[in-house]
């Protein structure tokens, strides 16, 4: 094992409560405080928690956003990985463009694991890291809440609907981290002024030979429709006849 | 005309109801001939399932024993070489539609729409972004096979009735051998199941411990219903996994919806609010929960639950 590569995504913070612009073409996103994924931080953690177990290894943060994802970027460095490469776009990269690029990166880079959230809290769209799998031709282990690595395999332990599910997969692999994973650690002032010096690549998608275009096309955005709020009952005796009244218990 | 295949999620004796809801957003779409397909070692009485559901036009059984598990790298070659029968191939976005829809998606090169939620053309479709905080309208290009997850949450399950052929297939695929099931552990348990109950009662962080869960499931298990938690519960250890309920979690429709010292954050929210009927128990009045809920009680939720359970 030599290279764990994590990808990162910049996101509108977790605590933004996020409207839509009242046209209809998007959500507000001006001055609006961005974020790492808080699933890729726990995708990050991982790989540093393998480099810290004694495991002789690179840890390399990888990102795709406009320049302003240096920020990100820095912070993941701040964490503790050891290099970073922003693929620079100025236009949203939609899942599958993601993940050709991530693509090309794991055949420049070869790591030995990839590390990804499971999903991104903006288009919440649970996709990259299984198309990159499948355009890489290797396994895909999602939703891990356990990584156990030994030589050149992982046992996963995923979070399904029907409780945990446990494979095996040979590496390198491409692994989706849910929540419970680990705790991801808080980056301490010395690490930011470390991270200053740690080298951080641009590239393009150009350069990597990836094509950028719309596949999908947003055609609106809208707000979704709100719940009414109801009313207040007093006391457990009026809560239970409501609910009989609409047959409902 | 399109032609859909729907991937049916089942565990061998039985058709997840997933598949069913799966179904109505299928028949949504414009002159829709579907078919369902299943793949398992042996998917036994599962397929006359399938085609007892009404509208489904065949019925596909992909029986061969690399199938025994649900592994993405596994089915997702299956499904490119059925995929180019049809224009648009639809799977739950359950964890298994999740895992797996994406992985044939990048196979055949297009994109996926996850979590669909509305259907309005052949093409165009609605689903929520940023926890459900906006949803957009999106248009795919009918040239392209278009792959989707199907939220089930906003679909009612299509009812029986039909009468499907089923057929048997045998693909000429190899299949990868790098990624291997292991096992599963799921808390067995009695009652419904959270993501087609009708009722549901969920725990919050104000349960204070797992000990203290069990008031739920005895409330519960007195009127049918599965449990649910809130992310802050299962982080803290009172509930498992598979309990969880919200953005990141399961994604759920109930009849009635039960939180019990849940405060209502907009992840937990998105999950739950295609639920009926909203009930809100808690000792904060200015909870967020209150918001949404129907009904709302303020109080001690360790007086209000054995009461609650008591008279109904």
């Amino acid at each position: 094992m030599q290279k764990v590569m994590v990808c990162v995504k910049r996101v509108v913070d977790y605590n933004v409560r996020v409207r839509v612009k009242p046209d209809g073409s998007g959500v507000m996103l001006d001055g609006v405080k961005m974020s790492v994924n808080p699933f890729d931080e726990i995708a990050l953690e991982e790989a540093l928690r393998i480099k810290e177990r004694g495991a002789n290894i690179e840890v390399l943060a990888v990102s795709i956003g406009v320049a302003d994802t240096q920020q990100q970027l820095r912070t993941a460095l701040a964490m503790g990985a050891d290099r970073a490469i922003l693929v620079q776009s100025d236009q949203p990269v939609e899942p599958l463009i993601a993940a050709q690029t991530f693509l090309a990166l794991a055949r420049k880079e070869n790591p030995d694991l990839v590390f990804l959230g499971k999903q991104a809290i903006d288009d919440d769209a649970n996709q990259t890291g299984q198309m990159l799998a499948a355009l890489w031709e290797r396994p895909q282990a999602t939703y891990a809440s356990k990584v156990e690595l030994s030589g050149a395999k992982a046992a996963v332990t995923r979070e399904v609907d029907a409780g945990l599910e446990t494979i095996e997969v040979d590496l390198p692999a491409v692994v989706t981290v849910d929540l419970r994973l680990n705790e991801p650690r808080y980056v301490k002032l010395p690490d930011i002024m470390k991270a200053k010096k740690k080298p951080l690549e641009v590239t393009s998608l150009e350069a990597l030979g990836v094509s950028a275009g719309q596949l999908l096309k947003v055609v609106k955005t809208e707000p979704p429709p709100q719940r009414q709020k109801g009313v207040m009952v007093k006391d457990v005796a009026e809560l239970v006849d409501a609910l009989k009244k609409k047959g409902l218990i | 005309m399109s032609k859909v295949l729907i991937i049916g999620e089942h565990d061998g004796k039985s058709l997840n109801p997933a598949t069913a809801k799966c179904l109505t957003c299928a028949k949504a779409i414009p002159e829709a001939e579907i078919s369902i397909v299943l793949l398992g070692a042996d998917t036994a009485g599962v397929p006359t399932q399938a085609a007892a559901l009404a509208g489904v036009k065949a019925v596909l059984r992909i029986d061969r024993p690399e199938n025994e598990h649900a592994l993405a790298a596994t089915f997702a070659p299956q499904i490119v070489a059925l995929a180019p029968g049809f224009t648009h191939v639809l799977g739950p976005s359950t964890s298994f539609g999740k895992d797996l829809m994406p992985r044939v998606a990048a196979l055949l090169g297009v994109p996926q729409v996850s979590d669909l939620m509305a259907v309005e053309g052949a093409y165009r479709f609605r689903r929520p972004i940023y926890a459900g905080n906006a949803i957009i309208t999106v248009e795919a290009d009918p040239a392209r096979t278009l792959i989707a997850t199907v939220r089930v949450a906003s679909f009612e399950a299509a009812g029986t009735g039909g009468g499907a052929a089923i057929e048997s297939r045998t693909l000429e695929v190899t299949l990868p051998t790098h990624t291997r099931y292991v096992g599963a552990k799921s808390g067995s348990t009695d009652r419904p199941d959270l993501q087609t109950a009708r009722r549901v009662v969920s725990g919050g962080r104000a349960l204070g411990s797992a000990e203290n869960f069990k008031i739920l499931y005895q409330f519960a298990d007195k009127i049918g219903a599965a449990v649910g938690a809130s992310r802050a519960a299962v982080d803290a250890g009172y509930a498992p996994n598979e309990m969880q309920v919200g953005q990141t979690g399961k994604i759920i429709s109930p009849e009635v919806y039960i939180a019990v010292g849940i405060s209502g954050a907009i992840q937990h929210l998105t999950g739950i609010k295609d639920a009926r009927t909203i009930v809100a128990i808690n000792k904060d009045g200015e909870a967020p929960i209150f918001e949404v809920a129907d009904f709302g009680l303020v109080g001690d939720l360790f007086q209000i639950i054995p009461e609650l359970e008591r008279l109904v």
